[in-house]
């Protein structure tokens, strides 16, 4: 198991030069004068500004120095100072957010991220009781029935389900409200008296002692949570369905049943616990898909965290929020993979002991 | 009919007991493998379902000319009609006023709503697009996206897929890095950045989401080939092939490919569904298409500046929205119906 786990470790920074390499590949799509404009904040207007951008920044140097460049960032001639380079955390500056592309995801992050945590919860326990009933009511109408849903959840659009959402319990109902919070408190949160410890809306109304406030908070993430549920609810769903029913086929489980084991034992004991195991990689994974997710969600309930965000920036062509984004979406999917490997290979007694 | 040239071809029976019997005129005809597969999706109602609804999109996209005129001979079809340029949207079945269709067709006159001048039979949105028009003719963007892009990643997935499971090595290694590398940005992040980073490329047209859909769409694909060939590599009658000195292409084209291929029938299913979802959504944030274009997508966006009363505009997000949800509906139930006729681990048992 060891050695399985250096290996993914040693595969890591390749995986990320790879998405570097790839998302500033994405980049030669635009030629050298509309990249130009990503260097300055001011658009240059004149073609000798233009030009000098240009040369400033190498964008007519081969590929690699061009990426290289980007990479670790170019000594000023002037200075003699080193600036921009990825690497060195300068993701340039963001044009729709007008400050730099850091501090947008630093500032954004939190809310995507409870809102994330706040789906995740009933997205595993649905999503596991649901695939594991149907899989003990196998072609039953229990079984049935919850795959069509699952089918259905799959097949739904998440702007439309959210549009209906808004249509009925924004619209019509006036229940629930798109945002974060109501006017009153969005005002009454950026005031002194009340300190953002995590910036979690949630979290940090509980700490300021604020019940009002959290219940508030509450209300604006029924609306988002329900439509990301759906469609992972169907996935975790279908997962289990499946798992559970591959063992239920294993030897052992014949064993068990032969040696005159109750049937709820044997579910319980020897099913279950085998099936969950794949389940709980994937349940790993869920909170990175949700977080990868909230684009269309947030966008349509204008939610302000980073998918909105992302979504506005790539409407108006933003693209160095656009890379941040990606570059920092995919290094945390990458390091839930990584996790995620790793505790199949703790959980799963065939790949720890080999 | 059994004759002398016909011989009787027996295969192993339906019962349990193994017993032996005559190949129908069915497996004879595509062969036991194809029989089952299409016997199993015409006897199962959920698929039978899926195929319906399918088909009726199909109509929808071929008789689009008949079910939506165009104003005239020279409009560019895909481009939705607007009835001036008023921001209300307008309901059901109001006046259509200016730019209506160049003519009455039979079934409007006779079957429905039996009227000599063209209505917005569903209405309209903000900007006053037509959006029957835009339901009619989506149909054949749909289908358009969905074939495009299942087309290309399928080819490009089987391909690299096919090269890393078959020769395995370092030239797997290295292929299924890449993937890895691919895999690593969540789809629909990936496909946003690179349609809206194409479009000042291709112009506002449907080529953008069309090729960034490709660009993060085929990793599926590969891994799974790969998985497939690995294991069917291994299969005896393969090894066999190889030991009687068959050539590595040979074997491939005729041994492996054909027999790990039935899994990915099962995704292009189900993808052919995925793909105008994700389609759609770009064109919901507004990537690629021009306004107007006629997209279900394009036309769900239009409710976005609605939002505090879409229950009086509730037809702007309904119809639009109806007709995505069915489409993705048809392939994936064509496609769950097909996983669980292909599942060998299921097979033999009553699914």
């Amino acid at each position: 198991m060891t050695a399985y786990i250096i290996r993914r470790l040693l595969i890591l920074p390749l995986i990320l030069f790879g998405v570097t390499l790839l998302i500033f590949s994405m980049l030669q799509v635009l030629g050298p004068v509309e990249r130009s404009a990503l260097y300055v904040r001011d658009i240059p207007k004149t073609d000798r500004q233009v030009d000098a951008i240009i040369v400033r920044y190498g964008l007519d140097k081969p590929f690699y120095v061009q990426y290289w460049n980007w990479l670790v960032g170019t000594v000023d001639g002037n200075t003699g100072e080193r600036v921009g380079g990825v690497l060195r955390g300068d993701l340039g500056y963001s044009r729709s957010g007008r400050e730099p592309v850091i501090d947008v995801l630093i500032r954004r992050m939190p809310a995507t991220l409870e809102l994330a945590l706040w789906a995740m919860v009933p997205v595993i326990a649905f999503g596991i009781w649901l695939g594991v009933k149907a899989a003990l009511n196998h072609n039953k109408l229990f079984d049935q029935v919850a795959r069509v849903f699952a089918i259905i959840g799959w097949s739904f659009p998440t702007f439309v389900f959210a549009l209906l959402l808004l249509l009925v319990f924004y619209a019509r109902l006036d229940w629930f409200q798109p945002g974060q919070l109501s006017t009153g408190f969005s005002q009454e949160v950026i005031k002194p008296g009340f300190t953002q410890y995590t910036r979690m809306m949630t979290i940090d109304s509980l700490l300021n002692l604020r019940p009002d406030i959290f219940l508030d908070a509450l209300r604006h993430l029924i609306m988002p949570v329900t439509t990301l549920m759906v469609v992972e609810v169907a996935l975790l769903l279908k997962i289990t369905r499946s798992a559970m029913l591959e063992e239920m086929r294993q030897d052992y489980v014949t064993t068990a049943r032969a040696k005159g084991l109750p049937e709820k034992m044997i579910t319980n004991r020897h099913i279950r616990r085998n099936a969950l195991i794949p389940v709980i990689t994937v349940a790993g994974l869920t909170l990175a898909g949700l977080m990868g997710g909230v684009v269309i969600t947030e966008t349509v309930f204008d939610y302000p965290g980073i998918g909105s965000w992302a979504a506005a920036a790539a409407v108006s062509l933003d693209v160095l929020s656009m890379l941040g984004y990606a570059l920092f979406s995919a290094v945390l999917l990458v390091a839930a993979n990584l996790i995620v490997d790793i505790m199949y290979a703790v959980l799963d007694p065939r790949v720890r002991l080999s | 009919m059994t004759t002398v040239s016909d011989p009787v071809v027996l295969r192993p029976g339906a019962n349990d007991a193994g017993e032996l019997r005559e190949m129908t005129r069915l497996e004879k005809a595509v062969g036991p493998e194809w029989a089952r597969l299409i016997r199993g999706i015409i006897t199962n109602p959920l698929s039978v379902t899926g195929i319906v609804l399918v088909f009726l999109f199909a109509m929808l996209a071929l008789f689009a000319p008949v079910l939506a005129p165009p104003p005239n001979e020279n409009w560019p079809r895909m481009q939705i009609p607007r009835d001036g340029f008023k921001a209300e949207p307008q309901p059901p079945m109001s006046v259509w006023n200016k730019n209506s269709p160049m003519s009455v067709p039979w079934w409007y006159r006779n079957v429905w709503p039996r009227q000599e001048q063209w209505v917005h039979l569903m209405g309209t949105t903000s900007g006053q697009y037509d959006i029957w028009y835009g339901f009619v003719w989506g149909a054949r963007t749909a289908f358009f996206a969905s074939f495009v892009v299942t087309f290309a990643t399928t080819l490009l997935g089987v391909l690299v897929g096919t090269f890393a499971g078959f020769y395995g090595g370092w030239v797997d290694e290295i292929l299924m890095r890449v993937v890895e590398v691919f895999v690593a940005f969540p789809f629909i992040t990936g496909a946003l950045i690179l349609a809206s980073l194409l479009t000042p490329m291709f112009g506002r047209s449907v080529w953008p989401a069309t090729v960034a859909l490709i660009i993060f769409g085929w990793t599926g694909y590969a891994r799974q080939l790969r998985g497939d060939i690995l294991a069917t590599k291994e299969r005896d009658y393969v090894l066999a092939a190889r030991a009687s000195g068959a050539k590595d292409s040979h074997l491939m084209l005729t041994h492996v490919i054909p027999n790990a291929m039935f899994p990915t029938l099962v995704r292009i299913s189900l993808n052919m569904g995925a793909v105008v979802l994700s389609f759609a959504a770009l064109s919901f944030l507004g990537i690629g298409l021009p306004e107007g274009f006629a997209d279900w997508g394009q036309i769900v966006s239009f409710a976005r500046s609605w939002i505090l009363t879409l229950d009086v505009y509730w037809y702007i997000i309904v119809f639009p929205g109806v007709a995505l949800l069915l489409y993705g509906l048809g392939w994936n139930l064509i496609g769950d119906a097909l996983r669980d006729i292909l599942d060998p681990k299921l097979r033999g048992k009553k699914a």
